[in-house]
């Protein structure tokens, strides 16, 4: 069967033998978009976190029949090393990462909550950033996520009046 | 000369010991939960059978904290109610589960899924509570007994608990104990002969 979607801001049609495939083989396997990570397999740690329609889901975890029509992000259409995202400027100036494995996820879970919650508090943080880190950089990433807040703010800011 | 003060600290333990006696609260005024407890009337067993179940009950929390697994420990990773009753603003119920279980991860899923309000908890009340709250139109939110057996016979997240799926390890979730046939039968006898509670 053929599923369309846009990806990254991009039409694609993939033929797919079966529809439960997850997306995040479609996204790796199919389309080539490595930045996705598998991690557990289970939705449980989060490094397969992307979004669909603006929404943080884990793609190990959401057959594919579910993004026909349907707006796809991953961390490679979240901004590139010219036009950084705030939260991926946030990162690299919080030097964040030590392995790096999990960050992609990470990363895309932040950008979702910084859409529904501008100025994130601890708590809020503490609720919705739940992927999980073996190398333990939770530190960096909450201080991160708060600086990803403020660039986040003075980008709407400054993109407001450039209107 | 040294047993005056033994004395005065014996003294003072047995108060101490007589005080705290009087003060703990009985065993016996907190009896154990009736959730396996039979009465007269089949239907209504039958049904709260099916409502005390964990398939049922752990989205029922009082607690806010929705449960998981046939021991009904917590959601895994923190999560809660949330103000809308599907968890936080980012991470939410949809972030993990999706409208029909997933048979490769193991993650469950069915049309609107989320907690229960939390005026319809049921956790730690006996069966009778529960029906009571069932019933209760300022609870269930505004539904009559007609909507009732509309709810529960054919609301595709209540029917979910005879379709669970398997967990993340591959093994198969426990079924509630009637069948779902038995399930609506007992639910539309027990409205039908005016939802009657009981008192044993």
């Amino acid at each position: 069967m053929e599923i369309s979607m846009t990806v990254n801001g991009m039409h694609k049609t993939v033929s797919i033998a079966d529809e439960n495939t997850p997306l995040l083989w479609v996204v790796r396997d199919t389309l080539g978009l490595k930045g996705t990570k598998f991690g557990c397999g289970k939705a449980a740690c989060g490094a397969c976190t992307l979004h669909v329609d603006g929404e943080a889901v884990r793609s190990c975890s959401y057959p594919v029949k579910f993004a026909e029509g349907k707006d796809v992000t991953t961390i490679e259409g979240l901004g590139d090393r010219e036009n950084p995202h705030p939260v991926q400027q946030a990162w690299i100036d919080e030097v964040v990462p030590q392995c790096g494995y999990c960050q992609p996820g990470f990363m895309m879970a932040t950008a979702a909550l910084l859409n529904k919650v501008s100025k994130p508090t601890d708590e809020d943080i503490d609720n919705n950033i739940i992927n999980v880190c073996r190398c333990g950089t939770y530190y960096r990433m909450r201080k991160a996520i708060h600086k990803a807040a403020e660039l986040h703010s003075k980008k709407e800011i400054y993109e407001s009046k450039e209107l | 000369m040294k047993s005056k003060p033994f004395c005065v600290v014996l003294v003072l333990s047995v108060f101490g010991y007589l005080f705290v006696w009087a003060n703990t609260p009985k065993i016996s005024k907190y009896g154990p939960v009736e959730l396996t407890s039979k009465s007269s009337n089949q239907d209504y067993d039958k049904m709260m059978d099916v409502l005390t179940h964990q398939r049922c009950m752990n989205c029922h929390p009082s607690d806010d904290i929705p449960k998981q697994g046939d021991e009904s420990h917590p959601h895994y990773f923190g999560m809660a109610r949330g103000e809308d009753d599907h968890g936080f603003e980012a991470t939410n119920c949809n972030t993990c589960h999706q409208s029909e279980n997933n048979l490769n991860s193991g993650v469950p899923g069915a049309p609107h899924w989320a907690l229960a309000p939390a005026s319809m908890a049921w956790e730690g009340l006996t069966r009778k509570e529960i029906a009571e709250r069932l019933l209760d139109m300022t609870m269930n939110g505004n539904r009559s007994h007609e909507d009732l057996v509309k709810h529960m016979t054919e609301d595709d997240l209540v029917l979910w608990a005879w379709e669970p799926g398997i967990d993340a390890n591959g093994k198969q979730r426990s079924l509630p104990p009637v069948s779902k046939e038995e399930f609506k039968e007992a639910v539309e006898n027990w409205f039908a002969n005016g939802a009657i509670i009981p008192s044993k």
